[in-house]
């Protein structure tokens, strides 16, 4: 059962992970019904910490929490302040000083919410950490695919971009691969990272061979610092080698979905037509964010009271 | 345990209409009266009482059923996310009196629960309250202004009444009683 | 007293291992044989355990001066000869850098004052390890610097690191080349692989490594200087200083502990004790090491010590400080994971722990031997216990070894004939 925190996919069983989509169904309703808020997190309190921009992630913890009546503080450290100002667990110990339930953290490196985690009281969601996890874009990722298709089994999720550095890549993998669903990934060799085979996943050579038959197509946001950095020789011919355009769709099943964990590059990663298309689920991944991040948010605090759910 | 039949169908025949017959001369005619039915069985009884009032005064009152599930008071204590429907009535309740309607009235939580899912929705004159039946054993100061029967019961008795719309039959029965 | 007997023990020779007496008069080892007479004697019983010839480790960070909260000469001489080690030889990245004679001189005498084991400094190759302009070797061997390196950064200039290499053969001063390939290092943490995918941290190639090695072999070569390889982590890396000294090329090569007993599995729990420079590599590499012991590609095992304060390791796994603190468990981990395991034998460890750092660098000792220096080190090789930071005498308490059994227990420490270490009053 799912345990303090939740600091990836990883870390994470088969059988949570169908627990937090279970039971987000039942949020996805409250959010699309208007229905009041419910009361499970009232006077307790939810923090982001945040050492990353981010509006959408944020901003849907922020919405999960307060349909759930908590109240929500958030600090937003910058990048640089990781290097200079109070280190990372006392600023841990001073939230738990606050007496925060949960405290969701975004940081640029790898393994900063397991330090978090390690030393404080309250429970941990990892909102993004570095090249690591980010948890619960997967869970909305994986709500959207169970969504249309039901089952994850025999299902072929094709990646695109860059998986280096991608988390939403690795916990996309993680969990799919306990789900019972096949993972291609694809990108220029200079944003794939060492070993991610023995990882379960399998690499293609082409993106026809990515996308073939693919129920999911998912593009992963390209960072400019990227071709900066020299991975790769400039946006145009990334997008034309593997980005996804309107033709390449041809190569995918009939009823393939299309999803991107956003901000889109346009243009990029995928064109317009692909992501203004009708089986594209950009926006629709948005509101399950908040229906899982609302699961995820009622099953850690359910677990601190130690309640058990009826029925 | 053997059941004991307190009501069949003919008695809550009677009884519905009696209770019809009550309201509209308690409210002094049909004019300001809607009907809210607890879900789901509440609904019904609402139902019935309408269909009756139209009979026997010529005119359709207000009805809807209301959704208590985002209201009870032991979400949190027992952490559940019920299955709650949104509740749309139809009709505004502003100004008007409204007749609470459900089936058993135990402990008075689900009345005050729809109480508070009613100040929802707009601000009534008045509410009251109809059950078919009140077994005891309150746990609110909530107390029923149109009554079907009067069972008291023991917290080991159980009540089940059954509704033609649900079971195909109208009957109200109890279970559990001592033996005499 | 000046004249102490070791009875009864097992004394570790290159040959071989004897049972035998040592006695030590006036520093020295006056004889060793069976019996020895030894009237006035002060008498160690020594039965039951293993005399080494004192251990040598020619590669630690002792942090002083200028990084005192990490490690100062006197914890890290006390950490040593716990170790075991009667002679240690610190590295020059320490504030100011060690690149001049006046901090190679403070270092001897702080040392002396200290009196527990010998200290014998590296100077810098460049001033200030900037890795442009060469440092006064010559002044600073004569202050009493036994080699060079920029340890801790590599010499990514490969005219300057030319020219340091001819110039110290000069004074026949060793440069030791910590081989990095900072480009291609490029932020990383972990080895690049499997492992640094699963855990997301940025890798680091085993080319970044191996790079620098090749190029410093080829300077060696072409110049027929001498090269000695610090602290090599990779499977190529091994095959590299193999093929040249097969070649006649006058290459040597140190490893520690904790590349030929850890594999970067460890690195996912993202335990920051296990954050070293170079990186702990895989399965792979760890065989190819254990291997290049064995048939003397790498002539020698180094600590690297590099002690941290907590708080440089209780922070986020990038931010952490490179190093582990390793001096207090070096012999063990090498004993039970190289002598008990088949790998080599006693006297083949006394070799790449004692006897080839004397050889490579020219200090004394290395050798039970009449007429020789007494540094001597006794170990009961047959107990086992729990490796525990918190026993640790270094400042340094970040290993990743806390909870490991191992076997080998330093009994006594002797420097110049004078008992620096005993354990056994526990």
């Amino acid at each position: 059962m799912l345990g303090k925190d939740l600091l990836g996919m990883y870390e994470t069983s088969a059988e949570d992970i169908v627990t937090i989509l279970d039971t987000a169904v039942g949020m996805k309703k409250l959010l699309t019904q208007n229905l009041k808020k419910l009361p499970h997190l009232q006077g307790r309190t939810v923090t982001t910490l945040f050492y990353e921009n981010s509006t959408r992630t944020r901003c849907s913890f922020e919405l999960a929490a307060k349909y759930l009546g908590a109240g929500t503080v958030n600090i937003s450290a910058s990048s640089s302040s990781v290097q200079k100002g109070e280190t990372l667990i006392d600023t841990g110990y001073t939230l738990d000083a606050m007496k925060n339930d949960v405290i969701v953290i975004r940081h640029p490196m790898g393994g900063a919410p397991h330090l978090l985690a390690k030393h404080v009281k309250a429970s941990v969601i990892n909102g993004g950490d570095g090249m690591n996890e980010h948890p619960t874009q997967a869970l909305l990722d994986f709500y959207t695919m169970r969504e249309k298709f039901g089952s994850f089994h025999g299902l072929k999720v094709a990646i695109l971009g860059d998986i280096k550095h991608s988390r939403v890549a690795k916990s996309n993998l993680f969990g799919l691969k306990k789900l019972g669903a096949e993972v291609v990934l694809y990108s220029p060799a200079t944003l794939m990272p060492q070993g991610i085979e023995r990882l379960g996943a399998k690499v293609a050579r082409s993106k026809q061979e990515t996308l073939s038959g693919a129920n999911v197509v998912m593009g992963l946001r390209i960072q400019l610092e990227r071709m900066q950095g020299g991975l790769f020789p400039s946006l145009s011919e990334y997008n034309q080698f593997y980005g996804v355009q309107e033709s390449d769709l041809a190569y995918a099943d009939k009823d393939c979905i299309v999803m991107h964990p956003g901000p889109v590059n346009r243009g990029v990663e995928l064109t317009s037509d692909v992501i203004d298309a009708g089986n594209s689920k950009i926006t629709e991944q948005v509101l399950n964010g908040v229906a899982v991040r609302m699961a995820v948010l009622f099953l850690l605090v359910k677990n601190r009271q130690g309640g058990e759910v009826r029925e | 345990m053997a059941e004991h039949i307190l009501m069949d169908s003919a008695a809550i025949g009677r009884t519905l209409t009696r209770l019809s017959h009550e309201i509209v001369e308690k409210e002094k005619g049909t004019d300001k009266i809607c009907l809210i039915g607890i879900k789901r069985r509440g609904e019904i009884v609402a139902r019935r009482i309408q269909a009756l009032i139209e009979k026997f005064y010529g005119k359709q009152v207000p009805c809807a059923g209301i959704d208590i599930g985002l209201y009870r008071d032991d979400l949190v204590s027992v952490f559940f996310v019920p299955d709650a429907q949104a509740n749309e009535l139809g009709f505004s309740v502003d100004g008007k009196n409204v007749v609470l309607c459900d089936d058993v009235l135990h402990t008075g939580r689900s009345v005050r629960a729809a109480i508070e899912a009613i100040f929802d929705l707009g601000r009534p004159a008045k509410i009251s309250l109809l059950v078919l039946c009140d077994r005891g054993g309150k746990e609110m100061p909530i107390s029923p202004d149109f009554v079907g029967k009067n069972v008291p019961t023991s917290a080991k008795e159980f009540i089940d009444v059954r509704l033609r719309e649900i079971e195909g039959e109208d009957s109200l029965g109890i279970t559990g009683k001592t033996e005499e | 007293m000046n004249k102490r007997i070791l009875r009864g023990g097992t004394l570790v020779m290159p040959q071989g291992c004897k049972k035998g007496d040592v006695l030590i008069e006036n520093g020295k080892i006056a004889a060793i044989g069976d019996a020895v007479a030894a009237d006035g004697a002060e008498v160690i019983d020594v039965s039951g355990l293993h005399v080494f010839p004192g251990l040598i480790d020619m590669h630690v960070h002792l942090r002083e001066p200028g990084f005192e909260y990490k490690e100062d000469i006197a914890s890290g001489s006390a950490a040593a000869v716990r170790g075991g080690f009667t002679q240690i030889c610190c590295m020059p990245n320490t504030d100011p850098v060690c690149d001049n004679a006046a901090v190679v001189g403070y270092i001897v005498s702080r040392a002396k004052e200290v009196g527990l084991c010998k200290v014998r400094p590296i100077g810098a190759i460049t001033a200030g390890e900037e890795g442009q302009q060469l440092a006064e070797i010559g002044k600073m061997q004569k202050a009493g610097a036994v080699a060079i390196s920029d340890d801790g950064k590599p010499v990514m200039n490969s005219r300057v690191m030319r020219l340091a290499m001819e110039y110290a053969s000069d004074f026949n001063m060793l440069c030791l080349s910590h081989c990095e390939d900072k480009n291609l290092v490029d932020g990383g943490v972990v080895n690049e692989g499997y492992n640094s995918t699963l855990a997301g941290l940025k890798g680091i190639s085993r080319a970044a490594e191996e790079i620098m090695v090749a190029r410093d072999i080829i300077l060696a070569e072409t110049l027929g200087t001498r090269i000695h390889i610090c602290h090599v982590s990779t499977k190529g890396a091994v095959q590299l200083i193999r093929e040249a000294k097969a070649r006649g090329v006058r290459v040597t090569a140190e490893t520690c502990p904790h590349y030929f007993t850890l594999t970067d599995d460890a690195v996912v729990s993202f335990d920051a004790n296990t954050k070293v420079n170079p990186p702990l590599r895989e399965a792979e590499d760890v065989a190819a090491i254990k291997q290049g012991l064995k048939d003397g590609t790498l002539d020698c095992i180094v600590t690297d010590h590099a002690p941290h304060h907590a708080d440089e390791k209780n922070v986020e796994y990038n931010l952490a400080a490179f190093g582990i603190s390793g001096i207090e468990t070096s012999f063990a981990l090498s004993y039970t994971n190289l002598v008990k395991s088949g790998i080599l034998t006693l006297s083949r460890l006394a070799e790449k722990m004692s006897g080839a750092p004397a050889r490579i660098l020219g200090l004394s000792g290395g050798e039970l031997k009449e007429g020789g220096v007494a540094d001597i080190t006794v170990a009961d090789l047959s107990k086992e216990y729990t490796i525990d930071s918190k026993d640790f005498l270094s400042k340094g308490k970040n290993t990743p070894f806390t909870g490991t059994k191992v076997f080998g227990k330093i009994q006594y420490t002797i420097v110049d004939g004078q008992v620096k270490f005993s354990d056994v009053i526990k």
